[in-house]
């Protein structure tokens, strides 16, 4: 099922294993627990659509961490390096998608999770934050603090952040640029269309993290070591508590009627300014003028 | 217990607690080994009935008997979104867009402000093409905070019931109307491109773009009220108000919730560029080669009255701020002009130009894809081609 709608867009194969051994931040009693959703999507610059059958031709196209959760991840990351913190990353996908969460383990996370069902394909944004917000659950149900990309680069809807915060009834902040945490309250930059806003409030509380947050630490190599021995659980919707129909197309309000191939807009002018710049010049001045500029 | 959404059996509940983990709001709890509804908890989605296997929950009748057919649902809300009082544009775009839905479908179209001292600009909405405007006029509203108006704009949906409620992809419009339609429960395409009547079915189609624009995707949400769009700024045109119009003003005062966050701090002014207002983009990409040369870049716009776009490299290269880059993962445009230089066109930052009105592109690959979109292609050296054109840009404003 291909999903236009933001949420999971993939065929699952099933396959779920449970269990896996205790996280090793739970072991450390109290400290903060921060909880980050990250999702694999495709690199996006490759997709394309075969413009005679209508479908998507996704053959050869390398499956990555959606680049805006790297900088969610980074942001807990640096909680962790200031507070001490666990940090679980947890991710809904096909079961190849726990490679991202192996990545981000590398990085520093203490633990993942991968929701994987069959049930849950062809999920919208609403099923996709229903899913998520029952794992969260199931992981701790008083995280304190909530961290989404500001938006997956597939389906871009920016929404199932928000749409878990409703779940969890969370306060909700968006286009997060910076975090500080004191005690139990949160002071954030937000980047907003007009400006930079500073915002405060209790934990817990769900963000989500723009690209103008800190640039993202490479996994070490014995990141990657350590986070290859950790079992990372798989579980389905049962697992979870989700209701079959609020999960996957069922639980999906939108539907997508049909696909196509943008418009193509075709170029006009076209001139080789490499020996005749002037020409190039006088060129660009006409249009300007015509257009009322210049 | 009567008006309880839900009811629960105590004579059939075995305490095997599988409602719990089915509720989303945590509303319920055990009492020993009896499941027990917290009521102001509870919004009816019935999740717990269903998850129950020895059928102890049960939906309210009474309840049940008011849910509303979706016929119920009537009316175009559009969600006019005001930073100080200023209705943003976005609104009035979404207004005439609105105007043509609802003469299709043969409805009233509606304008919705939440905020505080807000009132003046009924007015601008009904002469924009509302034939009504609800107000919220309320300190509590003053500042965007989600969970407040998620819980304004949910208790005007309970009440009123619109069959299709819009809003402008902005920062604030994108985040709240996705708490908004899960509130709801319901659907919201982000980032419509074309939203249009089914003729035959009266639903909602919605037009978005997805995969970094290299697909297009039609959308709708046939079983589900209201059907929730948003659309970015400058997709649609305003239409010129008719200060004329006619239009009524409903005044609501709503008991709402209490802020989960603040606002300490707020810098915003113009001095920030919206590149997505602007009417001319100068813009630069990998083919600068050095932070440096956006300055000439700068020199053109502040000359023509724009301002610097940027392609994603050159936010990667820590040259400028993000808030410049133009395309899917920054901003986009829909300028009068948009001046291409050193632009190879990557998909993504097509897809956030292809609106411009006029493109001229520079630059020294004749395979550039952006010469497909452009409607002036110059192949030629931008470090040669844009110091001449500041030249006789400069030269014109002499004479």
């Amino acid at each position: 099922m291909v999903d236009m709608t933001g949420g999971v867009f993939f065929c699952f194969n099933g396959d779920t294993e449970f269990g896996g051994r205790p996280a090793r931040g739970q072991e450390r009693g109290k400290a903060m627990h921060i909880i980050v959703c990250i999702k694999q999507v495709p690199d996006t610059t490759n997709v394309r659509i075969n413009p005679e059958t209508n479908t998507l031709m996704r053959e050869g196209v390398e499956s990555i961490m959606n680049p805006f959760d790297e900088y969610a991840l980074e942001e807990a990351l640096k909680l962790k390096d200031a507070h001490g913190a666990r940090v679980t990353v947890i991710s809904m996908g096909p079961p190849q998608a726990e490679v991202i969460l192996r990545e981000a383990m590398a990085r520093g996370a203490d633990d993942g999770v991968l929701l994987t069902d069959r049930a849950f394909a062809g999920a919208d944004t609403l099923a996709t934050s229903y899913a998520i917000s029952q794992a969260i659950k199931k992981v701790n149900a008083h995280p304190d603090l909530v961290f989404f990309g500001k938006q997956a680069i597939d389906g871009d809807t920016a929404q199932v952040g928000p749409g878990v915060s409703e779940f969890l009834n969370f306060p909700l902040v968006t286009y997060v640029k910076s975090v500080k945490i004191s005690g139990g309250t949160f002071t954030v930059e937000t980047q907003m269309d007009e400006g930079v806003d500073v915002i405060e409030g209790n934990m817990p509380a769900v963000m989500t993290v723009v690209k103008d947050a800190s640039t993202p630490r490479f996994a070490s190599l014995g990141g990657w070591m350590e986070a290859k021995k950790t079992a990372i659980p798989r579980w389905g919707a049962k697992d979870v508590g989700a209701v079959p129909d609020m999960c996957g197309l069922n639980g999906s309000p939108t539907k997508v009627v049909k696909i196509f191939a943008p418009p193509t807009k075709t170029g006009g002018t076209r001139m080789d300014g490499r020996d005749e710049p002037d020409a190039a010049v006088e060129a660009i001045l006409k249009m300007l003028q015509d257009k009322g500029v210049a | 217990m009567a008006d309880t959404p839900i009811i629960i059996d105590s004579e059939k509940c075995r305490g095997c607690k599988k409602c719990i983990s089915a509720c989303p709001f945590d509303a319920l709890y055990m009492e020993g080994k009896l499941a027990v509804l917290k009521p102001e908890e509870c919004r009816a989605c019935n999740a717990c009935v269903k998850a129950c296997p020895f059928k102890a929950i049960s939906a309210n009748v009474k309840e049940e008997a008011k849910k509303e057919s979706l016929s119920d649902f009537k009316g175009i809300w559009v969600f006019a979104e005001q930073h100080h009082g200023k209705v943003q544009e976005v609104a009035y775009e979404l207004l005439s867009t609105g105007r043509r839905l609802a003469k299709d479908r043969g409805c009233e179209l509606a304008a919705v402000v939440l905020g505080h001292n807000v009132t003046d600009s009924a007015a601008h909405l009904i002469a924009a093409g509302a034939d009504k405007v609800y107000v919220v006029d309320q300190p509590e509203l003053a500042e965007y905070e989600a969970n407040v108006y998620t819980d304004a704009l949910n208790q005007l949906i309970a009440k009123y019931k619109p069959e299709v409620i819009l809003a402008g992809a902005t920062a604030v419009g994108r985040a709240f109307f996705a708490k908004v339609a899960v509130r709801a429960r319901t659907g919201l395409t982000a980032d419509c491109t074309a939203l249009s009547i089914d003729k035959e079915s009266h639903l909602l189609h919605q037009t978005r773009p997805a995969f970094g624009g290299n697909i297009m995707a039609t959308i709708m949400t046939p079983n589900h009220r209201p059907q929730m769009a948003t659309v970015r700024p400058k997709v649609f045109k305003m239409t010129t108000p008719d200060p004329k119009r006619k239009g009524e003003t409903l005044m609501e005062a709503l008991k709402l919730v209490t802020a989960g966050t603040k606002i300490v701090k707020a810098e915003r002014n113009a001095a920030n560029v919206n590149i997505a207002e602007a009417e001319i983009i100068v813009a630069g990409g990998r083919g600068l080669k050095k932070a440096e040369n956006l300055e000439q870049l700068k020199k053109l716009a502040d000359l023509l009255g724009g301002v610097v776009g940027v392609s994603r490299a050159c936010v990667d290269a820590g040259w400028i701020s993000a808030s410049h880059q133009v395309g899917q993962t920054g901003k986009t445009v829909c300028p009068k002009i948009y001046l291409a230089f050193g632009i190879s066109g990557a998909i993504q930052h097509l897809e956030g130009m292809r609106g411009s009105d006029t493109i001229i592109a520079i630059n020294n690959d004749p395979n550039a894809s952006i010469f497909g979109i452009a409607d002036l292609g110059i192949i030629g050296d931008l470090f040669e081609i844009l110091p001449m054109l500041i030249e006789a840009v400069e030269a014109k404003r002499k004479n």
